[in-house]
């Protein structure tokens, strides 16, 4: 069964003709072309492609798109603008400083592991905040999102260095 | 231009870009989700693929009724192996592999029809549709019924024992292939002994688990020729199987090898899903797209090998080796894959790292009705490895010497051969073993008594590509091709296929540091066999020492033009002038410089078209006997690591707090890339000797494995199927050794396997040194160490591994000379 759905995606509004059962994953790599969100597993045991709705990281695979039709959602591709403090569009901190730790080697898990990473630097960075963020803290939040390539290190690394520009000021996210 | 000859090699240390960091060329592009995998892929009236595949491990094909599927609405085509008979494999010598079986299934997850649907979701109702009819084969599930000679297969298959052989082209029986080398007089060896040991090892299988799903897209143009888009390290194999199978000269197909979301060798074969979709691309007109799921992914495997050793050793009281022998069996699944060159690897390289003055190697391969295994990261060499760095640790306790020092007295020298002729240029291994002890205190802190804490330590060597191609011939392994543009923007293409490591990175690096240029000017095209000239593939660790010394070998000629065009305007001769920072200038520095680019166009204007092509192949080495092709290398990488660990003595639970890893590199060209090729390799390795483990129900009953038939894949999802998180990975102190080896491109060698292989052992050996417990077995589990515990409590050794193994006549061992 068919059905038009509503969905804001990156702040664009789309209406999408499509059937009612497919995952909000299906819909957004098959019916809108935004490929950007892998996928590992289609069965919320990978991470791939975690997306944000209302801000909270959650797996695409598991989500149908009519339980989502009011609710802001964000993929990899919105993520370049929201970070983007001028009128101009710039990667968000955290794509940069993934580019330069090496922090994305094939590349696969890193759309699922930035939109996670996101969400985390959202709820516990703050500028005027100087609470020290704990790696504990990093790995906690990043543990949902599988990795093959790196190790992990580099990722956490990327994800402190951008923890340290918005406390000390350099960027904001 | 043409070959890379090793003498004319730059020799300065004041390198631009080689041994500096840079960003992966597409690392932006990734971290905007911009890099287009096979499954991003979508072209116009595209058609989607599904493969049927058996349930049972072992059949025969009676029946295979479409007439259902294809009556079903949204179904434009189906196939059967009798559309697709060809056979093919990845080496010439095990051909066994068929698109979609055509007489038998040799596995659960063995394909036997195909779908193309006008969506994923029909075609996979469609599935349901097709009706098989199949005669039930007994089933071989372990080395031990894989070993039974056709006689005894009686007892498993009494009516038709061949009906228990999985292939009839097997060496006998279900023994896909049996080795035995003798280098020297081992029997002498032993004899001149002060200390023998002769133990079992068992290491697991395991699978590569990339993040991506294989995936393959197929397009039948009007002009009748074919484009296969891929996930595949190896588009030049695909290209030659595709060709093969569909009956088409290569000129008439085009293998495009998509950035790979992970390989790790598990993208080295061609695949069953690869050819048909070109064959339902062919039959109806139209593209067609196949995802595997990752149920199928755990399927396709190719993964590590299971093997069961058994290890003798004899060892001097100055801890000299005087007799290795090595008995191998190794699990190899339904199909050859790459098992006959895995299987020799088992046997290759552990003597590279210290001499050994005897050498016996034996080894089997037996077919087993389970998903076939191949080539993951570090090719056979992980399990032997295993076995001989816990032996030495063994051996040190023996001889009260410390670990260490056992190896650092024993290393093999720079210039040397090895017992089994293999050629060993540069050994980093001592001053890896010197600086990771030493940022570890590992001398100093196994002894101290805290407990359940404790410090193990582990090496390994691989090789820098393999020295012979996969199909034997005298051609280059890598080949690359320059042009300049008039704007002095740089065009490199190459076949050589980035799975992730940075390969590409390295190609640009290379051509921006011999050309003088800033990086940003060179436009890399790879992997795709309509532009750009063979490379064999990213396997075997080959890239940065092949494609490295083909991209010098192109560039040279190219610089040489320019900078004669230039001495041509300039009136300054050649030789006193130099090209760096994108500006052509003089040696001396005096005088203005002019830029790359006016020097480019007279360079145009002089020579024509600027154009060069330069390729490598590596040197001709290794011994004379038959099996002396696995194992000889341009150049051999060597990591040394010290992982600490913290037991608990009663439960057996432990937790890795942190690894050093050394590792020999030759010279890093870019520094960054290569540090997390040694931590990835290092995440992996951890991964293996920790927790993974690909296995199959072996009976019917609940406890056997949960519900299914025997052959059953135990646990084919990436839940079940642990591999370590973010939260189990701890810290790597990554420590690079720089040996400057005089085979690799500005003294490089590999990176992206070797660093991998130190780690199981040291997590082994550490493990004894916290609670006590000998875990002869991969993975070591907090099972394993809790059952040594208890052992241990009884008066016993604690130790936890193999206990039986197979008695079985090994053919008699081909004799081969040590070199002098």
């Amino acid at each position: 069964m068919k059905q038009l759905l509503s969905l804001k995606i990156n702040g664009e509004l789309h209406e999408v003709w499509t059937s009612t059962h497919k995952t909000l994953l299906e819909v957004l790599r098959e019916d809108l072309q935004l490929t950007g969100t892998k996928h590992g597993c289609e069965l919320g045991e990978c991470g791939a492609c975690t997306v944000l709705i209302e801000g909270e990281p959650v797996l695409a695979c598991l989500i149908l798109p009519v339980e989502v039709q009011e609710s802001d959602i964000q993929t990899i591709e919105g993520l370049a603008e929201s970070g983007s403090s001028t009128a101009e569009l710039k990667p968000h901190p955290l794509q940069t400083a993934f580019a330069e730790q090496g922090a994305s080697q094939c590349g696969y898990c890193s759309p699922g592991m930035l939109m996670t990473a996101k969400a985390f630097l959202d709820k516990n960075s703050k500028s005027d905040s100087k609470k020290p963020i704990d790696r504990q803290e990093i790995r906690n939040a990043l543990s949902g999102n599988l990795c093959r390539c790196t190790g992990y290190s580099k990722i956490i690394e990327a994800v402190e260095q951008v923890v340290e520009e918005i406390q000390n000021g350099a960027v904001h996210a | 231009m043409g070959q890379y000859m090793p003498e004319e090699k730059k020799t300065a240390n004041d390198f631009e870009w080689i041994g500096k960091s840079w960003d992966q060329l597409d690392a932006m592009a990734k971290a905007k989700g911009e890099t287009c995998y096979a499954d991003d892929l979508f072209l116009p009236r595209m058609l989607y693929a599904k493969m049927l595949r058996s349930p049972h491990p072992h059949a025969r094909i009676k029946n295979i009724d479409l007439t259902k599927a294809l009556k079903r609405r949204g179904v434009i085509a189906a196939l059967t192996g009798r559309d697709v008979p060809i056979p093919f494999g990845i080496l010439p010598v095990s051909q066994d592999e068929e698109a979609l079986c055509v007489e038998k299934v040799r596995m659960i997850g063995d394909p036997v029809a195909a779908i193309a649907a006008i969506d994923e979701e029909t075609a996979e109702a469609a599935l349901e549709d097709i009706v098989v009819e199949y005669e039930l084969l007994p089933s071989i599930l372990s080395i031990e019924d894989g070993l039974k000679q056709l006689e005894e297969l009686e007892l498993v298959a009494p009516d038709v024992p061949a009906d228990a052989q999985i292939h009839a082209y097997a060496d006998s029986g279900n023994i896909h292939k049996q080795v035995a080398l003798e280098f020297g007089d081992t029997d002498a060896g032993f004899a001149e002994a002060d200390h023998l040991r002769e133990e079992l090892y068992y290491y697991e299988g395991n699978t590569h688990l990339p993040m991506e799903q294989h995936a393959s897209v197929a397009q039948h143009g009007a002009d009748g020729r074919v484009t296969l888009w891929s996930s595949t390290q190896t588009p030049h194999y695909v290209h030659r199987a595709l060709a093969k199978v569909l009956e088409m000269p290569t000129s008439q197909i085009r293998v495009i090898a998509t950035p790979v979301g992970g390989g790790f060798g598990g993208k080295t074969d061609p695949f069953q899903h690869e050819i048909v979709v070109c064959k339902l691309a062919m039959m109806t007109g139209r593209p067609v797209k196949m995802t595997l799921t990752r149920e199928e992914v755990f399927y396709t495997h190719r993964g590590r090998h299971p093997v069961l050793m058994w290890v003798k050793a004899g060892i001097k009281s100055d801890g000299s080796i005087t007799a290795l022998h090595f008995r191998n069996f190794l699990d190899g699944g339904a199909y050859g894959s790459y098992g006959v060159a895995s299987t020799f690897y088992t046997g290759a390289l552990q003597t590279v790292t210290y001499p050994i003055a005897n050498y016996k190697f034996e080894a089997m391969r037996v077919f087993t009705n389970k998903a076939p295994c191949g080539p993951k990261r570090g090719h056979g060499t992980p399990q032997p490895r295993f076995a001989l760095e816990v032996l030495l640790d063994k051996f040190a306790e023996d001889l009260g010497l410390d670990p260490t020092e056992l190896r650092l007295r024993h290393l093999m020298p720079d210039n040397s051969l090895t017992v089994n002729h293999l050629t060993v240029t540069t050994n980093g291994l001592g001053e890896c073993l010197h600086k990771v002890t030493e940022a570890s205190g590992f001398q100093q802190r196994r002894n101290e008594s805290s407990p359940g804490k404790g410090l193990g330590l582990g090496c390994g060597s691989y090789l820098s590509g393999a020295g012979l191609p996969i199909y034997w011939n005298k051609m280059p392994h890598s080949g690359v091709q320059i042009k300049i543009d008039r704007g002095g923007g740089v065009t490199v293409f190459c076949g050589s296929t980035d799975i992730g490591q940075g390969s590409n990175s390295v190609l640009a690096g290379i051509v921006a540091e011999e050309l003088g240029i800033h990086l940003k000017h060179v436009i890399v095209v790879t992997s795709d066999t309509d532009l750009t000239p063979v490379d064999l593939g990213s396997y075997s660790s080959r890239v940065t020492l092949m494609t490295g010394n083909a991209a010098i070998a192109a560039a040279r000629p190219l610089r040489e033009q320019i900078l004669s065009a230039a001495s041509e305007v300039l009136k300054i001769p050649a030789e006193e002038l130099t090209i760096s920072n994108g500006k052509v200038g003089q040696l001396n520095g005096s005088g203005e410089p002019v830029s790359f680019v006016d020097a480019v166009q007279w360079a145009e204007a002089k020579f024509g078209t600027l154009g060069s092509v330069g390729s490598y192949t590596p040197p001709r080495r290794g011994g004379k006997f038959k099996g002396a092709g696995v194992g000889p290398s341009p150049n051999y990488s060597y990591s040394a690591c010290v992982a600490e660990v913290t037991c608990d003595p009663e439960s057996g639970l432990y937790r890795v707090d942190k690894l050093w890893l050394a590792h020999d590199i030759g010279q890093a060209i870019n520094e960054k890339l290569v540090i997390g090729q040694v931590e990835g390799g290092a995440y992996m390795g951890l991964s293996e000797a920790m927790m993974e483990e690909q296995v199959y129900r072996t009976g019917n009953s609940a406890s056997s494995g949960g519900s299914g038939p025997a052959g059953l894949h135990k646990i084919p999802s990436m839940l079940d199927y642990k591999s370590l998180t973010s939260l189990d990975m701890p810290e790597v102190e990554t420590i690079l050794v720089e040996t400057n080896d005089p085979e690799g491109p500005y003294g490089a060698k590999e990176a992206g396997q070797g660093p991998l292989l130190p780690i199981m052992p040291a997590i082994a050996n550490a493990i004894y040194n916290a609670v006590g417990v000998r875990v002869d077995e991969v993975p070591i589990t907090a099972e394993k160490i809790f059952q040594g515990l208890q052992d241990l409590k009884k008066g016993k050794s604690g130790r936890v591994g193999p206990k039986k193994f197979p008695s079985i006549t090994f053919p008699e061992a081909l004799r081969v000379e040590p070199p002098q």
